[in-house]
């Protein structure tokens, strides 16, 4: 089963992401990627991350789709403008990538490469938009396609943000664009989750709740400093204080978390971003009341 | 206004390599403005030539320095300094350095960096609101532009990097987007912001531009 079935049929779905290599060594990515292999529905390849230079996205899903893993195509509006993001589209399209993410992209001043100009020229409601025209077997000034291309477009929203309103106004456009689904930013607080969850209200759409295994307590504090909609509570970071091995602990909060949203049934599905651990994705979904994916 | 900065003095130095003889032009309206190109500057700038064993054969504050017509006029009344000069040095924005190089027969080199389209907040205090992308989306942005105002340029609203307000790439600057969500909710006309708006129209910014009134 795909991503898109195991979503719109109700079921609880579970995404990883993985990060392409700096480079042109692919051994460690596919190895965690088959590591995951059956235990989730779907692996997202993330678009030059945090603005960092590496294989792009496209590649890295290709080689998903080779090793028999069903590809996230994560893509962003900072580094193409709109010719080159219709052929992105085109190209994963006619490779038989399905699901793709729109994300406008993080400033190139946090990348490794800060002397790049910033393009976004299209943000992510804007990259939704132009799947859908080419969907339709058009591009973006009105001209035909020999072949559209079939997508299951999803998109990021960022559960902990003030003014909230705001937040829910552009995933309202962001679903009128062509949104099926949401990947969250990180979430560590039930309470906080269940708030979005109240004010999105009627917004009718799949919800994968981000989830990032804490590895120690200096990792969750760096992040309450730096990443914006991200809040680890207090108790949490005690907690990992205390543990012995830290990092399974981290796991261990991030499986109870999982278990927890699922047993409430406040999402459709949770979207796991282990930050360069992608090793210990194994370890946290055995951890997890889920069934299998494959 | 645009605004401008000097550049550095070792940059200058490096134009006017070989060149003894040096006409020096400023600007009366912005470079004034900026402190980078009124009188004061010039004849502070010939002091360090002059320190730097540079003829300054003479000086004029045009009145603007953009202005073609006015610049070549006074120009004319220079004749005499200026054809014993073997450059100028131009104390005004980009445009008004491109100006007066089209109207002399030596090289033209800039003193300043032109920086952006500014506010003046206060005396020596620029920001910059409008970057000139041809079509102006003020009408629907309480006022706000988020060309210029929103790192990334964003036209659907706010991106995740914005945390109290305050945008990641820089925060001392405001999240321009929730600006404007705050100006269009306090004026009743949030329904403005749930139009989604398409990518904008770049070829009203393709450059060279140009307009002539009337047509």
């Amino acid at each position: 089963m795909g991503l898109k079935q195991k979503l719109e049929s109700g079921g609880f779905a579970v995404t990883a992401e993985m990060a392409p290599p700096k480079g042109t060594d692919f051994k460690r990515f596919k190895e965690c990627a088959l590591a995951v292999k059956g235990m989730v529905d779907a692996v997202n390849v993330t678009d030059f991350q945090s603005a960092v230079v590496r294989a792009s996205s496209l590649g890295a899903a290709t080689i998903l789709l080779e090793e028999g893993l069903e590809p996230v195509m994560q893509i962003t509006g900072r580094d193409r403008n709109r010719i080159a993001i219709q052929g992105e589209l085109l190209s994963a399209g006619a490779l038989g990538i399905k699901n793709v993410l729109a994300l406008t992209g993080d400033h190139p001043s946090f990348g490794d490469n800060p002397q790049a100009k910033g393009v976004f020229e299209m943000d992510s409601v804007n990259i939704l938009q132009v799947a859908e025209i080419l969907m339709s077997g058009k591009d973006l000034a009105g001209n035909d396609l020999s072949g559209a291309p079939d997508f299951y477009l999803g998109a990021s929203v960022t559960p902990v943000y003030d003014p909230m309103e705001l937040q829910l106004m552009k995933m309202k456009k962001k679903i009128q664009a062509g949104a099926r689904f949401f990947q969250t930013q990180a979430v560590f607080d039930i309470e906080l989750f269940k708030k979005f969850k109240d004010a999105m209200g009627d917004i009718d759409t799949k919800i994968l709740v981000g989830i990032i295994p804490l590895k120690s307590p200096g990792m969750a504090n760096y992040m309450n400093k730096n990443v914006p909609g991200i809040f680890v509570p207090d108790e949490i970071i005690e907690r990992l204080r205390k543990s012995q091995d830290k990092v399974k602990e981290g796991l261990k909060i991030a499986a109870e978390f999982i278990n927890e949203l699922r047993r409430q049934e406040l999402c459709d599905g949770v979207h796991i971003m282990a930050i360069g651990a992608e090793e210990n994705v194994p370890t946290l979904l055995e951890m997890c009341d889920l069934e299998s994916a494959a | 206004m645009v605004i401008t900065q000097p550049k550095p003095f070792s940059e200058i130095l490096k134009f006017l390599d070989g060149k003894k003889n040096i006409f020096i032009t400023g600007c009366s309206l912005c470079a004034t403005s900026c402190m980078t190109g009124g009188e004061k500057e010039i004849l502070d700038m010939s002091q360090k030539l002059r320190e730097e064993g540079k003829k300054v054969t003479g000086y004029a504050v045009l009145d603007p320095s953009c202005n073609k017509l006015q610049a070549r006029a006074t120009l004319k009344k220079q004749k005499q300094a200026l054809d014993s000069s073997d450059a100028i040095l131009c104390m005004a924005c980009g445009d008004g350095v491109q100006t007066v190089a089209g109207l002399v027969n030596i090289p033209v080199y800039p003193a300043n960096d032109t920086m952006f389209i500014g506010e003046v907040e206060r005396i020596g205090h620029f920001s910059e609101a409008c970057r000139a992308c041809g079509r102006c989306e003020l009408g629907w942005t309480a006022g706000i532009c988020p060309i210029t105002r929103c790192a990334k340029s964003l036209l659907n609203g706010p991106c995740g990097g914005s945390r109290d307000g305050k945008c990641e790439v820089n925060p001392e600057n405001d999240c321009a987007w929730v600006l404007i969500y705050k100006r269009l909710k306090e004026s009743n006309e949030l329904g403005k912001f749930m139009e989604i708006k398409s990518p904008k129209d770049y070829s009203k910014a393709a450059n060279p531009r140009r307009v002539i009134v009337g047509k």
